[in-house]
């Protein structure tokens, strides 16, 4: 038993796994801090208020509101966790694009445009196409596949111009971004898809549903009653394992995650470096443009079309999904419904105490900051004075690009 | 023209200023892509400067007299304010990418994710919404220079030059003009200077000449951190009526684009920011541009979507970096943590 534990205290894993626990954990107690700081330094909010806080931060997800008494109780919630699920979706699957990205060594922080991009498509397929005369799972059906297409199309742009023009990614992902905010406005803007009908809402997209598109629930509707939960996670989980057999079990995978250990070598070796960037590119767009796709198409969401002047949050927050899980395809579904959860745990700050969502949002990006050094964290878990501190913190790199590596690290 | 000279300069300034806050962390040797982040977080701190010391009076009684020239000081305070809380604030980065030799990248996007986040979550405890302004009166009236101040009454002329460069412009845009100079002589001019980009060059040669890398590395990055924290700023005082709203709106990220097309180089940031600064400018006003002041908005009249010319500048980024991105030298050692093992 000895042995078990200390063979699995030696995988890599292990040590990945406990840096990002410790990642999350500093993340959340850095939120604390902040609440109570503000709720020391607030007449309205105090001790009390603070405490309050911090209790939702850490338990917000089995938070069931307040009794009579004006008590925080906590327990199973099952709107909470199924719209926990419901949420991680498009998290699951940003964050899978991020990863993918990163494993072919680039840094998608495009995935906000190829998500809008997504969405613009899918609504448009699920919307424009009549029911009457397609049914309506095939509209769904392709609804679904465009959206990923138009992901992989923007998500190609800025793989081209890295591969052939040689402009850092993260600027051409960025500005790819802005472009499609504001595309995605202009294509809206006028189109007979807004939503006229409720003169209550203006500036949104039809909810699918309008159409009669929309997710099947799969009974998960029986399981977490009173949550938009339906059978979009169950996709993004299949996606997940099915991400993860591409980039480990064939060749393709292999291919891309030699380009990312060292593009020389990879060319060298006789890998076509600069497809794999633009198809890693277009797989990572189809990602973003997936999780557009199936939080759109649960029927019950709508879309805010004059969206110029701000980028979705759901695909920035892929980066620290991908960062959390290491890259890892399978460690991205925890990672996900982990970041899902904090969106929840901001909503009951909201909703019960003068705390507000964007204490969450600190939290991520303190466990963003911290995983751009998780590599020290991992070598101060590896314990000083070990031979193979370097061996053990890099990533395992494929055969051919481990040679070169070292070297191509100092000639850059 | 008048107009279109104003808005264009508003809108360069602050490109101008925080492209060579780019320039100063990546000579150095680290790349800082958290501009985007401390321009928000600058403008925050600034806004709550100017917010706080309204609330407690300070400058009432010079608001009151009329006295501008406390009331450009008091801008000039909250500059500095701003100024010295980005650098604390990109100390984070300093500390995560020399320190800790963090991968630069994904430290620079976390600030970028941190610093919006943190701005709302106070915004909106002290404020109650999502949008922090003046206390009192709008940025226009307290901080622009306006004729009146040189003896001109209501309907003098000041002539070309007078109107373009003078009357309703802000002392923040000539502020930044002249640091902007004075900072790139500091660059090329002094032996600090020559220290500092020999670090974003060669560190190991740098260090073997007893320049102490980690310090100058520091020193890139705080500056920069100044200098974009005040951008931040003067974008809010300048374009958004002096509000916080926890976004620039791709600002920071348009400076870097600047920075590279201008190759690292302030003069040629200088010129690239000026073109920049005009689309920027015609996105956000091309109704309201008259060019040859005939009364005639060409550009609101010739049928193209606004959404086509809001796209203009991010779009013209991507273009002229792909013909210029070729061409471009960026510093050898940028987003290389030194070690000093490696000399």
């Amino acid at each position: 038993m000895n042995g078990g534990l200390s063979k699995l205290w030696q995988k890599d894993g292990t040590k990945s796994v406990l840096a990002s626990l410790i990642s999350i954990l500093i993340g959340m107690a850095v939120g604390g801090v902040i609440i109570l700081v503000v709720g020391l330094g607030n007449k309205n909010l105090g001790a009390t208020g603070a405490w309050e806080g911090i209790r939702l931060v850490f338990g917000g997800l089995f938070s069931t509101g307040r009794n009579a008494a004006g008590q925080l109780t906590f327990g199973f919630n099952s709107t909470s966790v199924g719209n926990m699920l419901f949420r991680a979706t498009p998290l699951i699957l940003t964050g899978l694009s991020v990863a993918v990205a990163f494993k072919t060594g680039l840094f998608n922080i495009g995935a906000p445009g190829q998500y809008l991009m997504g969405t613009a498509a899918t609504l448009m397929l699920a919307l424009g196409i009549p029911t009457e005369v397609v049914p309506a799972p095939l509209v769904w059906l392709i609804a679904f596949l465009g959206g990923m297409l138009a992901g992989a199309a923007w998500g190609c742009l800025p793989g081209l111009v890295k591969a052939f023009l040689n402009i850092n990614e993260v600027l051409a992902c960025i500005m790819t971004n802005w472009i499609a905010a504001n595309l995605v406005t202009w294509m809206f803007d006028g189109s007979d898809f807004r939503n006229l009908v409720e003169n209550t809402k203006s500036g949104y997209i039809y909810k699918t549903s309008y159409n009669g598109v929309q997710t099947a629930k799969l009974g998960l509707d029986k399981l977490f009653p009173n949550s938009q939960v339906n059978g979009g996670i169950l996709v993004a989980i299949v996606i997940a394992i099915l991400v993860y057999v591409l980039m480990n079990k064939t060749i393709l995978g292999y291919e891309l995650k030699a380009c990312g250990a060292n593009r020389h070598a990879a060319r060298y070796a006789g890998i076509n470096d600069k497809r794999n960037i633009v198809l890693s590119m277009a797989i990572a767009g189809a990602l973003s443009g997936a999780a557009a796709s199936l939080y759109y198409l649960s029927g019950n969401t709508e879309f805010f079309w004059s969206t110029y002047q701000s980028l979705p949050a759901t695909g920035f927050n892929g980066i620290p999904v991908a960062l959390l899980a290491a890259s890892n395809p399978i460690g991205v579904i925890f990672t996900g419904c982990f970041m899902s959860m904090l969106d929840i745990v901001g909503l009951q700050l909201t909703n019960l105490t003068a705390y507000n969502e964007y204490i969450t949002d600190v939290i991520i990006a303190v466990i963003v900051y911290l995983s751009a050094f998780s590599l020290v964290i991992k070598l101060w878990l590896s314990g000083r004075g070990k031979k193979h501190k370097a061996a053990a913190a890099a990533e395992p790199a494929p055969a051919p690009a481990d040679a070169g590596d070292a070297k191509g690290g100092e000639a850059k | 023209m008048t107009f279109l000279i104003q808005q264009t300069l508003i809108y360069a300034v602050p490109l101008m200023i925080v492209a060579l806050a780019g320039v100063f962390a990546e000579r150095s040797g680290i790349i800082n892509l958290a501009l985007e982040g401390i321009m928000i977080f600058g403008a925050f701190i600034g806004v709550l400067f100017v917010n706080l010391t309204q609330k407690a009076g300070t400058f009432a009684e010079a608001k009151a007299a009329g006295d501008w020239v406390a009331l450009q000081g008091f801008m000039v305070l909250a500059m500095l304010v701003a100024a010295i809380m980005g650098a604390v604030f990109s100390l984070l980065l300093s500390f995560a990418s020399v320190n800790l030799k963090a991968d630069q990248t994904i430290g620079g996007t976390a600030l970028n994710l941190l610093a919006p986040a943190l701005v709302l979550f106070f915004i909106r405890i002290i404020a109650n919404q999502n949008t922090l302004q003046m206390a009192e009166g709008d940025s226009a009236s307290w901080f622009m220079i306006k004729k009146s101040f040189f003896g001109y009454g209501r309907s003098d002329e000041m002539g070309f030059f007078g109107s373009t460069f003078i009357d309703k412009t802000y002392l923040a845009t000539y502020i930044c003009i002249l640091l902007f100079i004075l900072l790139s002589v500091l660059l090329y001019k002094t032996r600090f200077g020559l220290r500092l980009r020999s670090c974003g060059e060669n560190p190991q040669a740098a260090d073997s000449l007893g320049i102490n890398v980690y310090v100058m590395r520091y020193a890139g990055t705080t500056i920069s951190g100044a200098l974009a924290g005040m951008g931040g700023f003067v974008y809010a005082l300048t374009t958004a009526n002096c509000a916080s709203t926890g976004d620039v709106a791709g600002f920071g990220f348009l400076a870097l684009a600047v920075m590279i097309f201008g190759n690292w180089k302030p003069l040629n940031i200088a010129c690239s920011a000026l073109l920049f600064g005009l689309f920027k400018c015609i996105a956000a006003s091309y109704a309201s541009i008259d060019i040859n002041g005939d009364g005639v908005f060409l550009l609101a009249d010739v049928g193209i979507s606004p959404h086509f010319y809001r796209m203009l500048p991010y779009l013209i980024t991507l273009v002229v970096l792909a013909f210029t991105s070729k061409k471009s030298r960026a510093p050898k050692a940028e987003g290389v943590p030194y070690d000093k093992s490696t000399r």
